[in-house]
């Protein structure tokens, strides 16, 4: 008589040991997801100089780093931040880095290296990963103090950046935490790229610059639906400003392991190198940032970025170029002046292309027709620099090409001359046409 | 190129005064003149091939280009040309396209940029035909030559010259532009969206500007002829009615770091 009623009673306790234990489970989880952060100790090494010669490498490595395009609005007081960052989570405003109430003013050489490196602010509150603090996490400390004694130094604005506007529930401290704990690697005292003689300084110096201040995966790697990259640039499209950020592993895309170094330094000084020409948000790094680079500098990077371990898609098996009679046309009337009949260029008087070739151009046979699109639609200029400072521009064609013409173009393009790169469609054009006009 | 063909031809003509030759002349100098309007004109390193990207939109050789919007910029002063495109590139003005093209450029290039259309001097088309209500001409008209001191507003001719072409060094003439243009700049002015070196006198004026007094002074400038004399004028025989920090500033430093306020 007392077995089934024992039985009864088993199965209760079978049914409700693993809720209890789910229970208790998600009580954790709430629990740990809704734990106020402290600030992470940080100890300093020593007393952080504030000397000339300190402040004066502070302001490099800014430099290096391009920190105060971002931390300045269009127009603004220089560093004192308010840009605003859209992303696919909503706007963020970066924020203010002068010495003020509304800056850095109250903080320490420990709290900025907390934020660099940890990616906390001083009150214990994670940070925005729009801040690319898996790349600064590299940053030693010795160049963490150095850039904080230059900002501190600066002329005080005491004007907040305004709030974030991220939609819910991208705007939570607890979502920065699950974002840190699935994407957030702590930089390593000592940066070492994998495979890298340990004697190489120069090597060294550029996995440093490339990783680490120069954040150039922030925008060459490509990220996932949380927004997450890491440090591999194998290419990505840039949200929100829908420009590709080439691959620099991919010979067939920005990889330069083919290239002389001199090349490569000249690309990044000079905005231009052969026939390769930087456009769109890169143009922008070399105004800011690399064109001001020391030549060691220079050089250690493209030594670095030319021994990176190549990756290459197979290239589409040759076939012959379709006819194209309106592209042939279109071309005809709007590209062949510049770029030649041929898509062969125009070299100015210096020798150097005005209008760079566009036959085995690798920018025309990108897989993403994003910054071709671009070009056409918004036309622009190289960027000027010492070695090019009366850049030919390009101009837009958003006022006189349709998105149908605009895709012709670019297919036709896009296989001739030998290249087997993919069509672009009408979609492609008006996607970038609405986010180029917004 | 059509239009200068025909001088050759009546003297063609009394010499082969033939019905059939002339047909057969007069298709081959059509064919001449056709063929060497759609050759490419051809390569040359010089500032005019590099302007390529203004000149799309803002006409050939900065005339004003033709889907009735885009302002002409040949003839402007280079104060005021360099200015603006400054104020491109901090957010001043908002337009995103002309931002992302003169963004990536240097000071010295944008200022050489400058200089180049403002040295431009070419004919000016007629006026385009404007719908004005007598009223709004008679409206229009006041407040450009002569303003309406009830509501403290200066007449343009005070400021950008007595013939409306500009006055060095940086105050930009009024003439020659579209309609639509015209409105949307004082539209931007009066919301801010369009500013300059404080004090903003322009600020000012089109806050005490009603929307109609907007569409009736912007549809006389725009529907007046230009004058024989279409060059900026060399200095105003007045003070200024109101101080003008763009025409001020523009001696000292024409930097935009004066601007009041970034843009978010």
């Amino acid at each position: 008589m007392s077995a089934p009623h024992h039985d009864a009673r088993r199965r209760q306790q079978d049914w409700l040991r693993p809720v209890l234990a789910l229970g208790l489970l998600l009580a954790a989880l709430l629990a740990w997801l809704l734990w106020p952060a402290t600030p992470i100790t940080v100890t300093s090494p020593s007393t952080p100089a504030a000397d000339a010669g300190t402040i004066e490498r502070g302001r490099y490595l800014a430099t290096l780093g391009n920190c105060q395009h971002c931390h300045t609005a269009r127009g603004g007081a220089p560093y004192a931040g308010g840009r605003a960052i859209t992303t696919p989570f909503g706007t963020v405003y970066s924020s203010n880095l002068t010495p003020s109430p509304a800056g850095l003013g109250s903080w320490s050489g420990d709290d900025f290296w907390r934020a660099l490196h940890h990616g906390q602010s001083r009150d214990g509150r994670w940070l925005s990963p729009a801040f690319p603090y898996n790349n600064t996490t590299h940053i030693t400390r010795t160049d963490s103090d150095a850039l904080y004694a230059f900002l501190q130094q600066l002329q005080a604005v005491d004007v907040p950046a305004p709030a974030h506007q991220l939609r819910w529930p991208f705007n939570t401290q607890a979502a920065l935490k699950v974002w840190r704990t699935l994407y957030f690697e702590e930089g390593q005292a000592d940066i070492t790229a994998a495979g890298l003689p340990a004697n190489a300084m120069e090597l060294q110096r550029g996995a440093y610059l490339v990783r680490g201040l120069g954040h150039c995966s922030a925008c060459h790697a490509p990220r996932n639906a949380l927004g997450a990259s890491g440090l591999d640039p194998a290419g990505g499209l840039i949200p929100a400003q829908n420009w590709y950020a080439p691959s620099l592993t991919n010979p067939l895309e920005a990889g330069v392991q083919d290239w002389p170094v001199d090349d490569i330094v000249a690309l990044l000084r000079d905005g231009r190198a052969g026939t390769a020409v930087v456009t769109g948000p890169m143009a922008e790094v070399v105004q800011h940032s690399t064109q001001h680079w020391q030549a060691a500098d220079l050089r250690a990077v493209a030594l670095y970025l030319q021994q990176l371990p190549r990756t290459e898609t197979p290239r589409a098996a040759a076939q012959a170029a379709a006819p194209a009679p309106l592209g042939a046309k279109l071309y005809e009337q709007h590209c062949a002046q510049c770029h030649g009949e041929q898509g062969q260029g125009i070299r100015g008087r210096d020798g150097q292309w005005a209008y760079p070739p566009l036959a085995g151009n690798r920018a025309v046979t990108l897989a993403s027709p994003a910054n071709l699109v671009q070009m056409v639609l918004n036309g622009g200029f190289a960027p000027a620099t010492t070695a090019h400072p009366r850049p030919f521009g390009m101009p837009p064609f958003v006022l006189t090409l349709s998105d149908r013409e605009v895709a012709t173009l670019l297919t036709y393009l896009r296989t001739q001359w030998g290249h087997q790169a993919p069509p672009v469609s009408e979609l492609d054009v008006q996607r970038l046409r609405e986010s180029a006009t917004r | 190129m059509l239009l200068a063909t025909p001088s050759p031809m009546p003297v063609l003509l009394r010499v082969f005064p033939f019905s059939r030759l002339r047909t057969v002349l007069f298709g081959a100098a059509l064919g001449l003149a056709l063929s060497a309007a759609a050759a490419p004109p051809k390569f040359e390193d010089s500032m005019a091939q590099r302007m390529q990207a203004c000149t799309a939109c803002h006409g050939e050789q900065g005339r004003a280009g033709p889907d009735g919007y885009y302002p002409r910029i040949a003839g402007k002063p280079a104060g005021y040309l360099y200015q603006q495109l400054l104020h491109f590139r901090d957010g001043h003005r908002n337009y995103r396209l002309m931002t992302q093209l003169v963004e990536p450029l240097s000071e010295p290039y944008l200022r050489e940029i400058a200089d180049h259309f403002a040295a431009l001097d070419l004919p000016y088309p007629a006026p385009a035909p404007v719908d004005l209500t007598p009223q709004d001409r008679q409206r229009g008209e006041q407040l450009a030559l002569r303003g309406d001191p009830a509501r403290q507003l200066p007449a343009c001719v005070q400021c950008h010259g007595s013939a409306l072409t500009g006055v060095l060094p940086a105050t930009p003439g009024l003439l020659g532009l579209p309609r639509d243009y015209l409105n949307s700049q004082l539209g931007a002015w009066r919301n801010g969206l369009r500013r300059t070196q404080a004090p903003d006198c322009m600020a000012t004026i089109t806050q005490r500007l009603s929307m109609s007094d907007v569409s009736a002074v912007s549809g006389w400038l725009a529907s007046q002829p230009l004058p024989a004399y279409t060059r900026p004028a060399r200095a105003l025989p007045k003070p200024l009615p109101l101080d003008c920090g763009a025409v001020h500033g523009h001696t000292a430093d024409a930097s935009s770091a004066k601007v009041p306020g970034g843009q978010r």
